[in-house]
């Protein structure tokens, strides 16, 4: 039965105005640190100033004699929780090197945690770090893949004989082959630096123990409830049911750092049960600069081959990957190996990873998650056959597209899922039209010429993309008949920002066929859920939509039955809708969800019911993937360049996206229009600089200029729809898309602009230093 | 059991603080090393206002003294003495969002919601001076607080609507 069968108004596809919005509106938002906890303890971390040393000792006894602390820990009162914690995505190759909660008997990048102290409140726990003494024994760091891979680097583990962390080559046909007889090669290099995810709220953490109930409740701002409870009982010994990990129902933005498991999140709970008292510990913006993972930093080293007409024959990238100072996950790296050869036909791939440990913060997903940094090598590129060729960059890009009939379509790689990359369905050549519709290029090249003429330096960049989301295992939702007679969405995943209270009760309103107010979205407790994954990835909508979706007609089933049996009739004989079921035929006859709910749901004690009746209406759905689904998008930009001062204004900005079915068009444009922001911060302005060992540089706003307003223009979306035959919605993910293809098209366009000059912008982010020693023929680090 | 965490102040010297916040007196004792933030959000618990970087530079908690925009997480709580504060709960009347935060709401000026409290805080003040007609005044309105979500799209769209009636019918 779908939607359209059975509901009258169709909520899908409107832009429903946000359920969450009045109360953030107001000032009455739940994040982490606005709850009332009552009594409740602070703590503060002590954190690593030096990228690598050994610890030789710890003094801690000044700290805990100091006002208002209650305890300080170190690695040596920590015992049954040090334990290596596993890397979130890993590999069989993978040169796997322990990560623990704290510093044991080294620290190997500034901000790892090397003790905790416990007190009235923040500000006295801070006067207590500073009586802490530590006496290092300093090692010499590595602060860049280069340096790790240079000839008698320092190790930043010294148990392992070299910093690479893993190595793993994926081919398809023959590239080498192809590459001796290529008609054109071109190589070059590309650089992408670290950058943050800087979600407004940091990280979060507060957990309190009650020993009679033996229930352990945690409140992490995370991304993944059910990841995080899951390392928790692993690491504690105790069972899922014995710990509540609750993701507050607001979450001030995640991204991807606050989708990885941290020392912090292993150690804030295990101290409050150690305490018998409640204990929060709220990360504060220095810290996130220097200890939420990061990500970005690689290196491409990029061949290409191709014909005289400008079609890929082969694609070989061999590229760095800045794994930090441990092994949180693999994840990041291997998409951006699976990402390289985008919506081209390439038949003939070599696809190279060296992942190399540094004494910097463990890097992982971020916004995008590897995919930025291929797209800005590959499109790049595509950009430099056009120059060699004297074609327009469009134009290499349509010789080179898949074809709308052409899904689904075996790349013959592998993605991170484990699954074929295998895209399964799009539109390419619509995108590409679509921005050139709205870019006319010839009109833009006759005014290029215009401008040149007058010293004006203008630039037209473009950079398409292929994004595997939606990816598995899977993810669940539970729909409940309240006693109340309201309808109770549960879902697994929490959000953090996406609106999934107002979406979700589109999507069951819908399937269910009741009144939206009736509705209701519930999420991020795993005590009402017991199994899920999390957001990330841009997967929630096309796993959690298609269980919400299923979960929704199973309940709908329940209702018409049990309002059949309450109403004397043949189940075909009911139809549901408002918040009641009535006979089809003699509309007149209703019975209303509550009185549905006080028999089915309540029962009277001891009195039999009806045999055909439907008993305790819910119903619980989980959604296994087949595989990932395929976004796909493409931005193309108009920049003017500033040849005296290296600024680049970004004066004209299109991106088309499709992410197939959309629910709630204002959302997903709002997902745009953020990534894109982010995508404008990679490509421009933001950038987490270390010193060749290790030192960060960048720790306030000061050093690292989050875009504002100003910076940020304003883009004009499209949206082509490919629905994807993998799911029951045809719906992809929508978080990252806006943001991929940025940094590669503006300094596409950067390139283009200054054309005339010859130079080359290897290196993100286009900072005004970079342009300006391109435009002088030096290259600038 | 472990002492009260409410009580202890770990030494530091404690001053009686009065001012008005959202038009009603308060009184209290208070670290002087304090900012106002930490008083308003966990003394008073408003905590609408939010800590986002705590020097000064993304404006989540910014609030409005004796008529001016400033940051919470700079000011000391003591420099608030005789102030008259106002935070984003005074801007609702009851349960009913004021224009502002209507427009917030019609034009999805906000995702998270985090940054929310402050970007109403700065418009508000600026509002107060004077209308903002032009993207341009829009932006330059909002380029004091910092977003990671929304890219500013349904910021700068939420404060021109106030500008001149759009006329349009709004969505559900």
């Amino acid at each position: 039965m779908s939607q359209v069968e059975t509901t009258a108004t169709r909520h899908v596809g409107t832009s429903m105005r946000r359920r969450e919005d009045h109360r953030l509106l107001i000032g009455a938002g739940k994040f982490l640190d606005d709850l009332d906890f009552g009594a409740c303890y602070e703590a503060a971390v002590l954190r690593s100033p030096y990228p690598s040393a050994r610890i030789r000792s710890i003094a801690v006894e000044r700290a805990r004699q100091a006002p208002g602390v209650v305890a300080v820990f170190t690695a040596a009162d920590l015992g049954p929780i040090l334990q290596d914690l596993p890397p979130k995505v890993t590999h069989p190759s993978l040169n796997r090197q322990p990560r623990y909660p704290i510093a044991v008997d080294a620290v190997r990048y500034v901000g790892e945690p090397v003790a905790v102290a416990v007190a009235s409140n923040r500000w006295l726990a801070e006067d207590a770090l500073e009586l802490i003494e530590v006496d290092y024994d300093l090692r010499p760091g590595v602060g860049s893949t280069a340096s790790a891979l240079a000839e008698g680097a320092p190790l930043v583990h010294e148990a392992s004989d070299t910093n690479v962390a893993v190595h793993i080559v994926q081919q398809s046909g023959d590239p080498d082959a192809a590459l001796r007889t290529a008609p054109h090669v071109l190589r070059d290099t590309f650089v992408i630096t670290r950058g943050g995810g800087h979600s407004m709220e940091g990280r979060a953490v507060a957990a309190r123990y009650d020993r009679a109930a033996s229930q352990l409740t945690v409140w992490d701002a995370t991304q993944t409830p059910h990841y995080v409870r899951h390392m928790l009982a692993a690491l504690y010994g105790m069972t899922e049911d014995e710990i509540r990990l609750i993701a507050p129902a607001d979450i001030g933005g995640g991204f991807g750092p606050k989708a990885q498991f941290y020392g912090e999140e292993a150690l804030i709970p295990w101290i409050a049960m150690h305490l018998g008292a409640t204990v929060k510990w709220i990360e504060d913006r220095w810290e996130s600069f220097i200890s939420s993972t990061m990500e970005r930093s690689q290196t491409h080293r990029m061949e290409i081959g191709f014909d005289d007409d400008g079609r890929i024959l082969v694609l070989k990238d061999v590229f760095e990957h800045d794994q930090g100072a441990y092994c949180v996950g693999l994840q990041v790296p291997t998409i951006t190996m699976s990402t390289l050869p985008g919506p081209y036909k390439i038949p003939n791939i070599h696809s190279e990873l060296i992942a190399c440990y540094t004494n910097m913060v463990p890097t992982s997903s971020l916004r995008g998650a590897g995919r930025p940094q291929a797209v800005a090598a590959t499109e790049r590129m595509v950009d430099r056959i056009a120059e060699h060729l004297g074609l327009e960059p469009s134009e290499v890009r349509r010789r080179n597209l898949i074809q709308a009939d052409e899904f689904p379509y075996a790349v013959g790689l592998r993605f991170r899922d484990g699954s074929p990359l295998t895209y399964d369905s799009g539109d390419y050549p619509a995108l590409l039209d679509g921005a050139l519709e709205r870019i006319d290029v010839p009109a833009f090249r006759t005014e290029q010429a215009i401008a040149r003429r007058e010293g004006r330096f203008l630039g037209l960049g473009i950079g398409m993309f292929v994004e595997g989301s939606g990816l598995g295992p899977f993810e669940g939702a539970r729909v409940r008949l309240t006693n109340a007679g309201r309808i109770l969405v549960t879902l697994a995943a929490s959000p953090q920002g996406q609106g999934y209270e107002t979406v979700y009760a589109q999507l069951a309103a819908d399937a269910i066929g009741v009144d939206i107010e009736h509705v209701e979205v519930r999420h991020g407790d795993t005590s009402t859920i017991p199994f899920g994954q999390g957001t990330f990835a841009s997967r929630v909508t096309a796993t959690a939509g298609p269980a919400v979706h299923e979960a929704c007609l199973r309940l709908r089933a329940e209702l018409l039955a049990a309002g059949a049996v309450a109403l004397g009739v043949d189940p075909d004989d009911v139809t549901l809708g408002g918040s009641s079921v009535s006979v089809a035929w003699a509309p007149e006859r209703t019975v209303t969800l509550q009185d549905l709910a006080a028999v089915s749901n309540m029962g009277r004690h001891g009195m039999s019911v009806d045999p055909r009746m439907p008993v305790a209406i819910e119903a619980t759905a989980y959604f296994k993937p087949l595989r990932a689904v395929y976004t796909s998008g493409i931005y193309a930009a108009v920049v003017d360049v500033d040849v005296e001062t290296g600024m680049v204004e970004v004066v004209r900005s299109v991106l088309g996206h499709d992410c197939g079915v959309v629910l709630n068009p204002m959302i997903v444009d709002g997902q745009m229009y953020g990534a894109f922001a982010h995508g404008i911060g990679n490509a421009l302005y933001e950038e987490a600089a270390y010193d060749e060992d290790g030192q960060p540089l960048a720790t306030s706003y000061l050093d690292y200029p989050l875009p504002t307003a100003m910076e940020v223009p304003r883009p004009e979306l499209f949206h082509v729809v490919s629905p994807s035959p993998l799911n029951s919605l045809g719906v992809k993910g929508a978080g990252e898309g806006g943001l991929i293809p940025v940094p590669a098209a503006i300094a596409n366009a950067v390139e283009d602009a200054l054309r005339p000059f010859g130079g080359r912008v290897n290196r993100l982010p286009l900072t005004p230093a970079r342009v300006l020693a391109a435009i002088q023929g030096t290259t600038r680090q | 059991m472990p002492e009260d965490p409410a009580t202890s102040s770990g030494g530091c010297e404690v001053i009686e603080l009065s001012f008005v916040v959202n038009g009603e007196p308060v009184t209290l004792s208070s670290d002087v090393r304090v900012s106002l933030a930490e008083i308003l959000r966990r003394d008073l618990r408003l905590t609408g206002t939010h800590l986002g970087c705590e020097h000064g530079s993304c404006g989540a908690c910014t609030v409005i003294v004796d008529g001016l925009a400033v940051r919470s997480c700079l000011m000391l709580a003591a420099q608030a003495q005789g102030a008259d504060v106002e935070t984003v709960e005074g801007l609702a009347r009851g349960d009913e969002l004021d224009d502002l935060q209507a427009a917030f709401r019609e034009h999805h000026a906000l995702q998270c919601g985090f940054c929310t409290s402050g970007f109403l805080m700065s418009l508000t003040a600026r509002l107060r001076e004077g209308p903002v007609v032009s993207e341009f005044q829009a932006r330059e309105a909002l380029s004091g607080n910092i977003c990671r979500c929304t890219g500013y799209v349904g910021l700068v769209d939420a404060v021109l609507s106030l500008a001149a009636d759009s006329g349009k019918e709004p969505l559900k």
